[in-house]
């Protein structure tokens, strides 16, 4: 049902992702087969899936770099596929997306990665506000001391952290996050998902997290969804889902 | 046989895009200028010393042929003809090719695979403006002013040439280039070079964006932005040769 700017009333004011009947295939491949989800303000939700189940797809979807075949996605009131490109950068500003391999923008040094998407959507603030704006953000990640240098004399973790910092520049309302620990040793994992929850308590975003890392799972999910043949199979708080008697699920947490 | 006709096709629509990304805004002309300086100013020095040695070895080997007919006079004429029509253009085109094609294919194919390209839709920016655009202007503008740089120096190395063995005076030298040379000869050539600079910037731009297979595919993509875009500059050296032949603007 649309009102009459055309945005899609959502039927609980506090639910700024809601995804009905989505559906994407790839030649033969159905990836998403039918798939439902809501996300409430401030939750964070995990969805576990085996890999190729079509998780980054679903997030993708999300964010309008894919587009779905059929079904409707509404983020804060907007149904993504229906966006033009001006609307879907007015989205992206307000919902952040934070890349399995980081994304940072090799050529230019870590000030210019962050403030890149400032610029870009057009945030007009002073070179002062910029600065400023920018070693904000590299404080609450702990990397304030890396902002003249290459991506490439940073570690795995430090990587993850001026990504995430660069999400957190336009201070969204959503994270989306493909697969935040992969790749990172197990203690570096446990300290990046726990400042995706600080950095959630800090300014109440709301996130989607894309994960096989059960550690980052039990850490961040207040909700766990199982996407599972392009579905939404089950749903369920960590604790729940692990003593679920149902093999599919079960298999993902033995 | 399939795929190339498919291939060809890719590029035209991939082309096609070029046009009509190029004249719709936001105009990014920091990265435009950003990509002219890299492209102009960082092969400088190669194409100048190539440009040099090829005038060089050029005039060397020609001046036997020549003295043998008693035609020695003739050498600065001949010499210069045969750099400013064909060599200096082609292989300015030719190194280009080579160091600016491979390495956009490269850079862009790994953004592509590292899904920096993504990275940038997401932040509110057009990856085909931002990169295809700039990059593919940057080469077609760049190109014809090394070709120009390559004809000087590959002219002066043509005069250390026919100094090493016979002796021409530096003023005898470039009165008989420039009595030699005429617009026909001059503005062809450089025109060509504005259409080698296209070809080379939107093949390593199209191989790059349409990377894919991990770090393989980068390679991949460097490797047959340089085959494609040389075998290209051939072609529209043929091309070029036969209008000028057509229209007799030599």
């Amino acid at each position: 049902m649309k009102d009459q700017k055309g945005h899609i009333a959502t039927q609980d004011p506090e639910t700024v992702i809601s995804i009905r009947n989505l559906y994407k295939a790839f030649g033969d491949n159905k990836v998403l087969n039918g798939f439902n989800f809501d996300l409430k303000k401030g939750e964070n939700v995990v969805v576990l899936g085996k890999s190729g189940s079509g998780k980054s797809v679903l997030i993708k979807c999300i964010i309008g770099l894919i587009q779905p075949d059929k079904g409707t996605i509404n983020v804060l009131g907007d149904n993504v596929p229906d966006l033009n490109t001006t609307q879907l950068d007015e989205m992206r500003v307000k919902v952040g997306f934070l890349f399995q391999s980081n994304a940072l923008y090799d050529s230019m040094t870590v000030r210019e990665n962050l403030e890149f998407p400032l610029r870009r959507h057009w945030i007009h603030t002073s070179k002062e506000e910029v600065n400023e704006l920018v070693m904000e953000v590299l404080r609450n990640v702990g990397l304030p001391h890396t902002v003249d240098m290459m991506p490439s004399e940073l570690s795995g973790g430090m990587r993850k952290r001026i990504a995430l910092a660069r999400t957190l520049i336009l201070k969204p309302e959503i994270i989306l996050y493909d697969e935040p620990t992969t790749g990172l040793d197990p203690i570096t994992g446990k300290e990046i998902s726990n400042l995706m929850v600080d950095m959630q308590k800090k300014y109440n975003i709301s996130s989607i997290i894309i994960s096989h890392d059960l550690n980052c799972v039990k850490i961040t999910a207040n909700r766990v969804v199982m996407l599972i043949d392009g579905t939404c199979y089950a749903t369920g708080t960590y604790e729940e889902l692990e003593r679920a008697t149902d093999s599919k699920v079960k298999q993902f947490f033995e | 046989m399939k795929k190339l006709f498919i291939e060809i096709g890719l590029i035209a629509r991939f082309t096609g895009r070029f046009f009509t990304e190029l004249f719709k805004p936001r105009f990014e002309f920091n990265e435009f200028l950003r990509q002219c300086f890299y492209i102009g100013n960082k092969s400088l020095p190669l194409v100048a010393i190539t440009a040099f040695i090829m005038g060089l070895v050029i005039t060397i080997q020609s001046r036997p042929t020549l003295v043998e007919f008693g035609a020695e006079a003739w050498l600065p004429k001949m010499v210069s003809v045969s750099l400013v029509r064909e060599i200096a253009p082609v292989i300015t085109a030719l190194i280009c090719a080579g160091k600016i094609g491979s390495g956009i294919g490269a850079e862009l194919g790994s953004m592509k695979v590292t899904e920096q390209i993504d990275a940038m839709d997401v932040s509110g920016t057009n990856p085909y403006k931002f990169l295809v655009v700039t990059r593919v202007m940057g080469t077609t503008l760049m190109i014809p002013l090394l070709a120009v740089l390559a004809d000087t120096v590959s002219l002066y190395g043509g005069y250390l040439g026919a100094n090493i063995r016979g002796v021409v005076s530096w003023d005898l030298y470039w009165n008989q280039v420039f009595d030699t040379l005429v617009y026909g000869d001059v503005m062809p050539s450089i025109i060509k070079t504005f259409f080698f600079g296209f070809a080379i910037g939107i093949i390593g731009c199209y191989k790059g964006f349409n990377s894919n297979k991990g770090t393989e595919g980068v390679g991949q993509s460097a490797n047959s932005a340089v085959v494609i875009s040389s075998l290209l500059v051939f072609i529209i050296d043929l091309i070029a040769v036969q209008i000028t032949d057509i229209f007799n603007l030599n």
